[in-house]
Order: structure tokens, then sequence, then C-alpha cells
């Protein structure tokens, strides 16, 4: 499904990732853990081309995001992303936020769109939300319209960045339910998180990046029960 | 001190004259400014440097120059280049057009700017193009915000086509000097002419309060 090969990613003289190699295998959830400043999400961003990365490839659902010919667009259609911030946009519904992107990009009439949009809010426990502005929902409730949003467009793989870094602690809760259930229904899902209870409960494997690199990588059990390298387990040992 | 309401009244027609031009260049060179500075703006904000240079320089001339300089430069140089006898009121809203331009365009600049980077990053993340995540995301907002400053560049340039007197634009001022000219009297002709900007300005300020207030709430 998602192929990345040596990427590299320098901020000016700042080299941000220094060749990461990643295969993601379809209706698997991969989580990627890592301290502050380890690359993580920018490694996140590359995969739908919000960062531009300087080498290496990535192939996604078959297209080569370094081919200048490839229409990112296109790719993006595919890849839905969640973000720390929600980014829902303010100066509309809940279901217009739901509604514009099957409709303009997808073509879509507005029926279906809103069709489809009240059946995602249901499932993220928001039907009743469906004619409020952003701006009256809890974060919690923000998060899970932004996820609707993201699925609305019926995309092949997820993009989580750090979901719930932005929620108050009884929230979290309510996020975190809402993405188990797409990964019991085989969405494929890159989660970036500091959430470890999920990460080992719910991905099917976890990356552990530090420095620019994938340090360390396997099953949910070995990475938390038997890490390997020194700074895995340093790491380890602050967050659990 | 007797105050000669007789000479207000003599003039009356004139200022009331002189009034519909300047409401009517104000307008014209608003709605030719934006549309000038939209686009100026837009330019402004390319990623190509090459681009970005002529834009750039147009907003640091006219922002950095008086608009007196820039009406006499219209009036006596630019516009007889291309009309034997140049009119004095084309000439002036050129010039005010031109000059507001260069401030709508960085009105613009700023009020797109200010709409956080994640907004446009979700718009994109969805598949939209960036005209697209332009037109329904960015500029709706970006709008709102600069309703304001917006209002106050239309203030501003109302009472700058005052200017237009020196090259004898017959708007409300010009009337004003003339009135001043032909009795020597000061505080008639210019008393009357200032409250009647004063009362142009208050209820176009009133007018986009209103506006702003309708909008704010969604």
């Amino acid at each position: 499904m998602i192929k990345v090969t040596n990427l590299k990613k320098s901020f000016g003289d700042l080299e941000v990732l220094k060749g990461i190699n990643a295969h993601i295998k379809e209706r698997e959830v991969v989580v990627v853990i890592g301290p502050s400043g380890s690359g993580k999400s920018t490694f996140l961003r590359c995969l739908n081309l919000l960062e531009d990365f300087d080498e290496g490839d990535i192939i996604i659902d078959g297209f080569h995001l370094k081919d200048k010919n490839t229409n990112i667009n296109k790719v993006r259609e595919e890849v839905g992303m969640v973000f720390q911030r929600f980014n829902l946009f303010p100066h509309m519904t809940v279901l217009d936020n739901i509604t514009l992107a099957p409709v303009k990009v997808r073509k879509w009439t507005l029926e279906k769109a809103k069709e489809t949009a009240l059946e995602l809010l249901k499932k993220v426990g928001l039907q009743d939300k469906a004619n409020v502005y952003p701006d009256s929902l809890s974060g919690g409730q923000a998060q899970r319209v932004a996820i609707a949003r993201a699925l609305a467009m019926g995309p092949k793989v997820m993009l989580f960045d750090e979901p719930t870094s932005a929620l108050d602690p009884e929230m979290v809760g309510e996020v975190l339910s809402v993405m188990k259930q797409l990964a019991n229904e085989g969405m494929t899902m890159v989660v970036v998180t500091h959430e470890m209870g999920f990460a080992r409960e719910v991905g099917d494997r976890v990356l552990f990046m530090d420095g620019g690199y994938i340090v360390e990588e396997g099953a949910p059990s070995d990475i938390f029960d038997n890490p390997q390298h020194e700074r895995t387990k340093s790491f380890l040992s602050k967050v659990l | 001190m007797d105050f000669r309401f007789d000479i207000i009244q003599e003039y009356a027609p004139f200022f009331l004259k002189g009034l519909g031009i300047t409401i009517f260049v104000s307008i014209i060179s608003i709605v030719v400014g934006s549309i000038l500075g939209l686009a100026i703006g837009l330019g402004k904000m390319s990623t190509n440097r090459l681009i970005r240079f002529p834009f750039e320089w147009y907003v640091n001339f006219f922002r950095g120059t008086p608009l007196l300089v820039q009406m006499l430069l219209v009036h006596f140089g630019l516009m007889p280049i291309f009309f034997a006898q140049p009119s004095a009121t084309v000439s002036l809203a050129v010039s005010l057009s031109l000059n507001s331009a260069a401030y709508v365009a960085e009105i613009f600049r700023a009020g797109i700017q200010s709409i956080d980077k994640g907004q446009m990053e979700a718009a994109r993340s969805l598949g939209m193009t960036h005209t697209q995540a332009m037109r329904y995301i960015i500029l709706p907002q970006a709008l709102k915000r600069m309703i304001p400053p917006f209002a106050n560049e239309f203030i501003v340039l109302i009472k700058d086509s005052s200017l237009g007197a020196v090259i004898a634009a017959p708007e409300l001022m010009y009337w004003g000097r003339a009135a001043q000219g032909q009795y020597y009297r000061v505080w008639e002709p210019y008393l009357t002419v200032a409250l009647i900007y004063l009362i142009l300005t208050l209820s176009l300020s009133k007018l986009l309060n209103y506006l702003e207030r309708k909008y704010s709430n969604q």
C-alpha cells in the first residue's frame, strides 16, 4: 500500500529525515512513536506531500510521489489526514465541512454527499451536530468531525498526526475509540501518537523514530516489552 | 464675529455638485483600486521572486510617496500622453485608484496570511486544488477579516479626494476654495465643506459597522 525508500528531508540546514525505509501493507495499523523532534510528524506529512521531500521515493497506492507527473491531488483523494489541531473550517457547518470535498473534488451530488456525511456523523456519534458551527464543539467532538470529514472522501489510507495531543484528557477516549473502530473495519492507518496504550492495543506494528531514523520497529508486544535499542529503552522508560 | 450664511446659500448648488463628483470619483476609485489591488496582492504573494518584484515595488512606490505628488505626475505627466486635454476629474480618479490599489493589496495580503496555515493544509489534504482551497476555505474567512481595514481605506480615500482641488477637479473641496477665493472668507466655506465630509465619512463608517456585525454572525 505504502512503500517508503530512503526518504530524506531537510529544513534549511537541519536534516529532519535521514533515510527512512518503511513498508505499510493494506489493512495494517502502523503506529509511529518517538520523542518530539524525532521527525515523526514530518515523515507523516511527507506521505501526502504536505511536506516536499528531498531524496528517496514514496509509492502510495501505485502513485510515485517523486514523479513530477503524479497529480498530487489525486493521491490526496485516497489519503485522508487528521490533524492535531482539527483544522475544521470555521465558516461552515459541520455538515458542510464534511460534504465540501466530496462535492467539489469527487463531484458527487449534494444529496449523496449529505447522505454519506450523516452516516459518518452517526458512526462517530455526532448525528445531532450536523447543523452547528465548529466553534460550538468540544475538542473531542471537533476531532471526531475531522475524522468523519476525512472519511467522507472514501480514502484508502488514513494518516493521523497526533490526533489526541490537543485534547483535554477526558476527551481522548472518545477519539481513540473512533479510531479503534476504524482499525477494526480494516482501514489502513498510520498514526503518530503519544498514546502508548492505543499503540499497544490497536497497532499491528510500531515504528520507533529518533533523530531522523527509524531506530526500531516490530510488533507492539516486542517493542514495549522487549525493546532492543538503548534509545528505545530510554524513551519508553520515560513515557510508560 | 458675523457668520455669513448667504455665502453658503449661494454656493449650496456648487457644493452639492462637488459632493456628487466626490462621491462618484471615490466609488469609482475604490472599485478600480480593489480590483487592481486584488491582482497586486496576489502577485505580491507569489513564491517566484521575479514575479513578486514588480508588485512589491508598485506597493512601495504608491505607499511611500505623497498622493499629491502622484496626482501631479498623473495629471501633468501621464494623462497628456493619452489625451490632448486631460480632464482633472479623470486624473483624480486614476491617481486615487492607483494609490488605493497599493493599500488594498496590502489589506488583501494581510487578510489571507492571517488565516491559519492548517486551513490550507486541511483543504489540500482532502484533494482540493490550491484554487479550490482559496475559493472555498481561505477567501471567505479572509474577506470577513478584511472588512474593517477596507472600510478604513475607503474613508481615507474619500478624504484624500479633496486633493483634487489642487489640479482643479471640481469636487467638493474645489468649490470650497472657490467660495473662499471669491469672498475672502475662511470659516463659512471651509467649515461647510468639512461638515459635509464628516457626514459622508461618519455615515459610511456606520454602514460598514452594520455590515461587519451582520457578517460576523455567520
